[in-house]
């Protein structure tokens, strides 16, 4: 198919077009990159002649910052814990949120019954759990994946049930009418429509799981990104603060890329030939 | 012949939030094995519910739908149903899509791929067996919705307006292509449209329906000798008669409708 239409349109001109692209990629690319080093000269410069350091810190200080926690190994054990809070939180949340998710879709009685009380925890501001989690599961790492993984259930959850909803029924009608059991329309229809909409479930609930995470570290503990910039912010530390932040952002950026290639290669059938 | 489905007495009433419309009444209608018949009727006038009951996804309000004598009452597994809108699975190749119906039976890969594959030649889509739906032209995924309908051999074939989106030249050779398969099978077919060339062109017997609420105003064989030649036909002589003779029919409704609606 795909042949097909590269004869028809590409045959003099594709080459061109693929070389343009590429000056085009590239001058992207160099545009960002001089984004970046005329923000970061001009953070520099102000730090200290325009603006105190005590504020905004600068990026050679940062710098120096991020290197000591490197050298000292600090920085490693602040990434991989609140790594691990993340990852399990999201996967207990994804995980039970799809299994709820399509348990209530299928079962819309109990979808019925179920809904107000769905809806009054989902309306509430999960954020707002995490002293609870935190007197319930103490200080250490559970609490923060607990709370991670109430965060991204809801999330998940409701898109998952949305998603069942979403289902056509012109095509669990022919299905039923070609003689498919109840379970074969499960499988061979809701499950794969419903698909898509758990993965922006899941998608959209990466950085929440991170947040979750990371609310909780800074509310009580004593390991994490979160407890790095609340433990830099006590001491009046903005560069400790910003490259805390720094890594936060590299995190999250990963995950989120992560996830959009996984994405892409399960939703082949989405792309379009045009 | 012996009749295959029979409608008795239907009626059938929704109801919205702006009261209770009724769709059809005093419906008696039979379908003989073996037959293209063709419903034609305005929108609205309650053709597509008819192909519903027949399929057994909805229940009259009154009267009853037998189906080889026996009421219908639950989904009919003995029915292909080609919808107006497209219901390939979009995840689906275009191969998977065809082979749907075998696959449920629990045939293995080979032999539904096989099916698949030369129905797929037959509709003139080889080439495009891996193909994704949305990576298909309209006229390509109503080809692709023919041959997953004919290629698990279904006692019956209901369609609905399955032609209805595509233009005017396409429509003609989809007509073509469709009479050719149907020589080929002789499945029983019921075919809805608000096109009463289309239904003169393709069925053996033609039902007029009226303006909502939907009733028979009159059915007509169609004496034109097989095969026919889509693409001349419409100038034949006894086609122009027929024409006349049904559009006398659907004029009256048509003009209804307009009062109505």
């Amino acid at each position: 198919m795909a042949a097909i239409i590269a004869q028809e349109s590409a045959p003099r001109v594709g080459h061109d077009i693929v070389a343009s692209a590429r000056t085009e990629w590239f001058k992207v690319l160099a545009w960002r990159i001089g984004i970046v080093a005329v923000g970061l000269t001009l953070w520099e410069t102000a730090s200290g002649r325009w603006v105190k350091p005590f504020w905004i810190s600068s990026p050679s200080a940062i710098w120096a910052q991020l290197m000591a926690w490197v050298d000292s190994g600090d920085l490693w054990m602040h990434v991989e814990i609140t790594m691990i809070e993340t990852i399990l939180g999201f996967v207990f949340g994804a995980v039970s949120g799809i299994g709820v998710g399509l348990a209530l879709g299928l079962n819309k009685r109990l979808a019925a019954v179920l809904d107000p009380f769905i809806i009054a925890f989902y309306s509430l501001p999960k954020i707002a759990l995490a002293p609870l989690f935190i007197l319930w599961f103490g200080v250490g790492l559970l609490s923060k994946v607990v709370l991670a993984t109430f965060v991204v259930f809801f999330l998940v959850f409701y898109n998952t049930y949305a998603g069942t909803l979403a289902v056509e029924q012109e095509l669990v009608d022919v299905l039923r009418l070609m003689g498919a059991s109840r379970w074969q329309i499960v499988r061979k229809v809701i499950l794969p429509s419903v698909l898509l909409w758990i993965f922006t479930g899941m998608k959209i609930s990466v950085p929440y799981a991170l947040i979750g995470a990371v609310v909780g570290e800074m509310m009580a503990s004593n390991k994490g990104l979160g407890y790095l910039i609340q433990a830099s912010a006590g001491q009046y530390d903005t560069a400790g603060v910003f490259a805390a932040l720094f890594v936060l952002m590299l995190i999250a950026t990963g995950l989120h890329e992560m996830l959009k290639q996984s994405e892409k290669l399960m939703l082949r059938w989405k792309e379009d030939s045009t | 012949m012996t009749p295959l489905i029979e409608y008795r007495g239907i009626a059938r009433r929704f109801t919205t939030r702006r009261g209770t419309v009724t769709a059809c009444e005093n419906v008696d209608l039979t379908v003989n094995d073996g037959e293209f018949l063709a419903i034609v009727g305005p929108s609205g006038c309650g053709k597509s519910t008819l192909l519903n009951m027949a399929a057994g996804l909805l229940q009259p309000s009154a009267g009853a739908v037998f189906y080889r004598g026996a009421p219908v009452s639950e989904p009919n597994t003995r029915v292909g149903y080609m919808t107006q809108r497209d219901t390939l699975l979009p995840w689906r190749s275009v191969e998977d899509n065809v082979a749907i119906a075998l696959e449920l039976r629990g045939e293995d890969r080979a032999t539904r791929i096989g099916t698949a594959h030369n129905w797929l030649h037959r509709v003139g889509l080889k080439g495009f067996e891996t193909a994704f739906p949305s990576q298909l032209s309209g006229g390509m995924r109503r080809r692709v919705s023919m041959a997953r309908t004919l290629a698990y051999e279904p006692e019956t074939i209901l369609m609905d307006e399955p032609f209805g989106a595509l233009d005017a030249q396409l429509r003609l050779v989809m007509h073509d292509e469709l009479l050719k398969l149907w020589a080929a099978t002789r499945t029983t077919m019921v075919f809805v449209t608000h096109d009463l060339t289309e239904a003169i062109t393709l069925a053996d017997r033609v039902a007029v329906f009226s303006a909502r609420p939907g009733r028979i105003r009159a059915i007509e064989t169609v004496d034109l000798p097989r095969p026919r030649d889509v693409f001349r036909i419409r100038f034949d002589p006894r086609f122009g008669e027929l024409h006349d003779k049904l559009w006398g029919y659907l004029e009256e409704s048509v003009r209804d409708g307009v009062m109505v609606g």
